[in-house]
């Protein structure tokens, strides 16, 4: 009897456990069905204007909204904060693991934790006091001196929130992930690959270089696409920083700009029914987009760390 | 070999602190100079030309007297360490910023009024009704991820190693991904649009236990990884089955590293906006019923204050801020020191 009951407790909680398991599965099953299920209405109406209309006027008669213009300013704004960012966080990761003392790298973790932790909205509202104005005189030298490339130029010479303003809010936002993925990334690398390029009379920079980015490349790619995912779907802090306008253009210094995200954010409280479901369609494909992105990245990752763990 | 000790040095002068010291005092002189003779100007770009210069002139002097390998190696990790400092400058500004527009907008009816009837243009009102409505959201997040993203973490250790448990770690992992608004939007599709529930606090927990799932899923999974096979086979080997082992033995062990990750898992969801702008929509009276009506959430506060053109709503969206940056660093701090405190034990 003892035994029954002790198989009957281990069957139970099992049971609970891969329920728990089976749930998570399930949520992101659920979160494409209805989400889709939602939109449909909405895709209808619009039909295959939906990824080639700029504006967004879901609740006028007749209704014309499209994804096109808020899918590349989510690409445009995701790609410069990357550009941004890259060399900082891996620069950043690469001297907490590589040349900093044991203790002081535990340190400047926490601390490029500590800046994971502040809330989006707090960047958002730091972005527009505090970064926005700070950063317009680089931009209005550029295009002064620059404005030949059609990046940095700005039409109406008009400079302050901008897809460039929002881009580097959102690199400071995406530095913590891809800094702290890189670093696992690069403590992976055997310390003898170091050594031995040391002993062989390589520079420090020569050891980095030769023994431990080779081996960290593909991790560290993972890294920048988990990054990409967060700038991707970053909403509040872009929707704070942007003045939001529905075009289709490189002027990055321009103010105006709008993303996927953000769009939801600031269009939810005043959309009628049809408006709720063309955002709720946007977002489907906001969901579509960094699954994609964030499925390829944790492949990557997954086995890149499988890899410097010598288990393929 | 003596001739060819002789005619190869084997070793190199290399460059003292006090040269390098002199070398960063002469880029600082020749920028001041650069400064005052042409019309450059501002601190930031007195730092910035300053560093370009140093940059420089520690390369040129290095490559002189080391070489040019040494050169590079110098260039490469004075970069690297510049890379380390310009990611921390943000954080700095951010707090910094922060504390100074906060304490300056904060007073004491911030936190005992809510915005019922305050008018655009008053400097009245305060987060009181907001802070509720974060406090019941975060906390019925907390009862409902807390022990499902326990449990999966638990299949994951305990009883995986086949595809199952490969496929839950690898979606969780996907679905730390998750952008919060797809979160929010789910549950509007699911419970505000197909179940009509509409607005509530509650949805706002259901969207925020979405996010804090798998977080909890991750930390929980890390954290029983660490928990010694040999405490698990010495509880079999007394008679104790399997669950109870995992209960008694397993959780306990790992309980100050469980502790942590959802400490952090509670912070970070603490200062999520958007999932409450789309389930929870935000109100503007004191609201203590979590299960029906819209409700209002700190973030959601700050969110919507920050959006307005006048001085007295962006002041209190600053006291707000202050407010969640402190909530989510003390417990981002707290969480930290549990661990290290049981480390050291």
């Amino acid at each position: 009897v003892a035994a029954a009951a002790v198989r009957r407790g281990d069957r139970v909680f099992r049971g609970l456990a891969v329920g728990a398991g089976l749930l998570i599965l399930g949520l992101i099953v659920a979160i494409a069905v209805f989400l889709l299920w939602k939109a449909i209405p909405a895709l209808r109406t619009a039909g295959f204007h939906f990824f080639t209309e700029k504006t967004w006027f879901p609740d006028a008669k007749p209704a014309r909204f499209g994804v096109a213009a808020l899918a590349f300013g989510s690409l445009l704004s995701s790609v410069i904060a990357l550009i941004l960012v890259m060399p900082v966080a891996i620069g950043a990761a690469l001297t907490l693991t590589e040349l900093a003392p044991r203790r002081l790298g535990t340190m400047g973790g926490y601390l490029v934790d500590v800046l994971a932790a502040v809330p989006s909205v707090v960047y958002g509202l730091w972005g527009v006091y505090f970064l926005v104005p700070r950063l317009i005189p680089m931009q209005r030298w550029l295009d002064h001196h620059a404005g030949f490339i059609p990046l940095f130029q700005s039409p109406d010479n008009t400079f302050g929130r901008s897809v460039f303003s929002a881009s580097a809010v959102l690199a400071i936002m995406i530095l913590p992930i891809i800094a702290a993925i890189s670093r696992e990334v690069f403590r992976q690398v055997p310390q003898a690959n170091r050594e031995a390029a040391l002993a062989l009379g390589a520079t420090r920079w020569e050891s980095i270089r030769l023994a431990v980015l080779p081996p960290s490349r593909s991790g560290v790619i993972g890294a920048i696409m988990l990054g990409l995912g967060r700038a991707l779907g970053e909403t509040i802090a872009v929707a704070l920083v942007l003045a939001a306008t529905f075009n289709i253009n490189l002027h990055i210094f321009q103010p105006g700009g709008n993303t996927i995200a953000a769009n939801i954010a600031t269009k939810f409280g005043e959309a009628g029914a049809v408006g709720r479901e063309a955002l709720i369609a946007s977002g489907l494909v906001l969901f579509a987009i960094t699954l994609a992105v964030n499925m390829a990245a944790r492949a990557v990752v997954h086995r890149s760390t499988r890899i410097a763990e010598g288990k393929v | 070999l003596a001739t060819l000790t002789a005619s190869v040095p084997l070793t190199r002068r290399s460059l003292a602190g006090v040269e390098l010291g002199m070398i960063g005092a002469a880029a600082i002189g020749a920028t001041a100079l650069l400064f005052t003779v042409t019309e450059l100007q501002g601190v930031l770009d007195f730092l910035l030309v300053a560093y370009l210069v140093h940059l420089a002139g520690q390369t040129a002097a290095s490559y002189i007297v080391e070489g040019a390998r040494s050169a590079k190696n110098r260039l490469a990790l004075t970069l690297l360490v510049s890379a380390l400092f310009l990611a921390l400058v943000p954080l700095v500004a951010v707090l910094y910023y922060t504390f100074q527009r906060g304490l300056r907008a904060i007073s004491s009816g911030f936190f005992t009024h809510s915005m019922n009837g305050v008018g655009p243009l008053e400097d009245a009102g305060g987060a009181y009704h907001a802070i509720i409505g974060t406090l019941e959201q975060v906390l019925i997040a907390s009862i409902i991820s807390i022990p499902i993203g326990l449990l999966a973490a638990i299949y994951i250790v305990e009883y995986g190693g086949g595809r199952l448990a490969y496929w839950i770690r690898f979606f969780v992992d996907v679905m730390i991904g998750l952008p919060s608004i797809v979160a929010g939007l789910f549950i509007f599709a699911f419970w505000v649009l197909a179940l009509n529930k509409g607005f509530s606090g509650f949805a706002a927990a259901m969207a925020l236990s979405i996010l804090m799932m798998p977080i909890v899923v991750r930390a929980s999974e890390e954290m029983l990884k660490l928990v010694p096979n040999d405490l698990r086979e010495a509880s079999y080997a007394l008679g104790v089955p399997r669950w109870r082992t995992i209960l008694s033995v397993v959780l306990p062990s790992a309980s100050a590293g469980l502790t942590t990750g959802i400490i952090l898992a509670v912070a970070r969801v603490t200062g999520e906006t958007a999932p409450l702008l789309l389930t929870a929509f935000g109100f503007d009276a004191i609201r203590t019923n979590p299960f029906s009506g819209a409700q209002s959430g700190l973030p959601l506060f700050v969110f919507n204050q920050a959006g307005s053109a006048f001085g007295v709503a962006v002041a209190r969206a600053w006291a707000g801020a202050l407010t969640l940056i402190t909530i989510v660093l003390l417990l981002t701090v707290f969480a930290r020191l549990l661990t290290r405190r049981n480390r050291l034990v």
